[in-house]
């Protein structure tokens, strides 16, 4: 039988690995953000004291909210209703509602330009029914159909795999004393889906803070932080507020996923 | 069996969020094989746009494939023997490390691939090579694999197994090898694949730390978005997409195996 402080010998090849390329050169870039250049203080001053930053990063965060609700609203409903019911071609639907997980954002973003951009099919459908080409690409509503995009099939998976270890008895209990469908889907399946609701919405969240791809390919006029960040550190080498920019949306993506974790205890998350 | 209204409502809500994730992939599929998409499918149906994104892309369909099994390779002989690590620990620390591990993935990529390129942004020879890459695929995909693998080694009767091993006289070394990898086998497939889907799309890090000599996949991608005529961008997204079903299919299969085992 293998000892704990042996096993503990296998960890040590991740364990460099992660300290090498990661945990450094994050301090490295905390301390980065610290520096500054042409006295105009250090890059988290610039930050927190230019209007322009600290717009994109609450943009950002409105932006990542407003997309967690909305997934988590539209996949529980779908969610609930492929876990809950049978029916031919059930397992072809969720497997094609499943695959544009694994899509990653640049493939996004071009494929709302496809159904909204210039060429688009909103624009096709607005010219035949107001005679007008319907854009809207290359905005934060593009931007938003673009996050809602990645973020459903996440949501739809986990309230299906959270749906499955549903006491369903007390649904019928709550329905045999007289309850209504909507009272049982609000006193009985949303509290019972809530922790995992909660744990998914925070890595939504996470990940629509950090969508960087889809970001890119609508558009770098747009104001949210990830492409604040790449035109500061691309367009005018300000290492310091790129860094800057970098940790404090670094620090807010974790705090929300770390308050999430304290809040709900042992949810199980997909990635 | 007659199906309540609300059953109605609630499919026809679905199928208009499947419509909402497949048409534009459809719509991408009939751009990439039209004539031309302006004039609409009357202009005909054509290979030609597939020739020449070949054409101009195909090193970077090659360097992505490099990269995502290299990426493979790496994950595989970091995390399964960290997996196995964790899963014998279990303590406080393992935990923390676990929680250590899924940060680069948490994290906005582009934050770690700043980090990584002022780092080491100064090693020259690395800086311009496919590794500098790879170790960010590496850091990204390590999660994916190292969670299906611990969830495998949990549930299956190890620890007896390797008693009796030891108990035949078999070193902790050979036990791992001939015990342990052997009874994960589908727990390492099913995160292999996940690691090469990952790999082969991963563009938040890729983008900061590609040089223009190492254009992965995806890099192309965006590219040929911000360049391109719309057909040649479908026809590419195509080529990738090609790519990358199989593998979500087969990762279907085999996740689709892996919780029936674990109701068994």
């Amino acid at each position: 039988m293998a000892s704990t402080p042996r096993a503990a010998w296998a960890l040590a090849p991740a364990f460099a690995l992660l300290l090498a390329f990661w945990l450094l050169p994050l301090a490295h870039l905390m301390l980065l953000g610290g520096q500054s250049r042409d006295s105009q203080g250090s890059g988290y001053w610039q930050v927190l004291s230019s209007a322009q930053y600290l717009g994109s990063l609450v943009q950002t965060c409105a932006l990542a909210v407003v997309v967690t609700l909305t997934a988590l609203v539209i996949g529980g409903i779908s969610g609930v209703f492929l876990a809950r019911q049978q029916f031919s071609g059930r397992s072809a639907l969720v497997a094609l509602l499943t695959f544009p997980l694994a899509f990653p954002g640049v493939v996004v973003g071009f494929l709302v330009i496809l159904l909204a951009g210039r060429q688009g099919l909103f624009a096709a459908l607005g010219l035949q029914l107001a005679g007008e080409r319907w854009i809207f690409a290359y905005s934060l509503v593009g931007l938003f159909v673009g996050y809602l995009y990645f973020s459903i099939p996440r949501v739809i998976l986990t309230v299906m795999a959270a749906c499955e270890s549903l006491d369903r008895s007390l649904e019928e209990a709550a329905h045999s004393l007289g309850a209504g469908h909507w009272r049982v889907v609000c006193d009985v399946i949303i509290p019972g889906l809530a922790p995992a609701l909660a744990s998914c919405g925070a890595i939504c969240f996470a990940t629509s803070m950090g969508a960087f791809g889809t970001a890119f390919t609508l558009g770098t006029r747009l104001n949210v932080t990830p492409v604040a960040i790449y035109n500061v550190f691309t367009n005018y080498a300000n290492f310091a507020v790129a860094a800057a920019l970098s940790v404090v949306l670094g620090a807010v993506t974790w705090a929300v996923l770390l308050l999430t974790r304290r809040l709900v205890k042992n949810a199980g998350t997909v990635l | 069996m007659k199906r309540s209204s609300l059953f109605v409502l609630q499919l026809l809500f679905t199928l208009l969020v499947c419509a909402f994730m497949l048409v534009p992939v459809l719509l991408s599929l009939m751009a990439g094989l039209t004539r031309n998409f302006f004039v609409g499918l009357s202009s005909g149906l054509t290979f030609d746009w597939l020739v020449q994104v070949w054409q101009a892309y195909s090193p970077t369909v090659w360097l992505s494939l490099q990269l995502a099994l290299a990426c493979a390779v790496c994950v595989c002989v970091v995390g399964v023997p960290a997996a196995y690590a964790l899963v014998r620990m279990n303590n406080r620390f393992s935990r923390a490390f676990e929680e250590l591990m899924v940060l680069p993935v948490a994290m906005p990529g582009l934050a770690s691939a700043l980090a990584l390129l002022l780092t080491y942004g100064q090693f020259g020879a690395f800086r311009s090579s496919w590794l500098f890459i790879l170790v960010g695929h590496v850091l990204f995909t390590l999660p994916f694999l190292v969670r299906p693998v611990m969830a495998v080694m949990q549930r299956q009767q190890l620890p007896v197994l390797e008693e009796a091993a030891a108990s035949l006289g078999a070193g902790p070394i050979k036990r791992f090898f001939s015990v342990v990898v052997p009874n994960c086998r589908a727990g390492i497939l099913a995160g292999v694949l996940m690691v090469v889907t990952l790999s082969l799309g991963e563009f938040n890090l890729t983008w900061m730390l590609h040089t223009p000599m190492t254009k992965t996949l995806p890099v192309g991608l965006a590219d040929s978005y911000a360049s391109a005529r719309l057909e040649i961008a479908s026809a590419y997204t195509l080529i990738f997409l090609l790519m990358i079903v199989p593998l979500l299919i087969a990762l279907q299969a085999i996740s689709a195996r892996l919780s029936r085992g674990e109701r068994r």
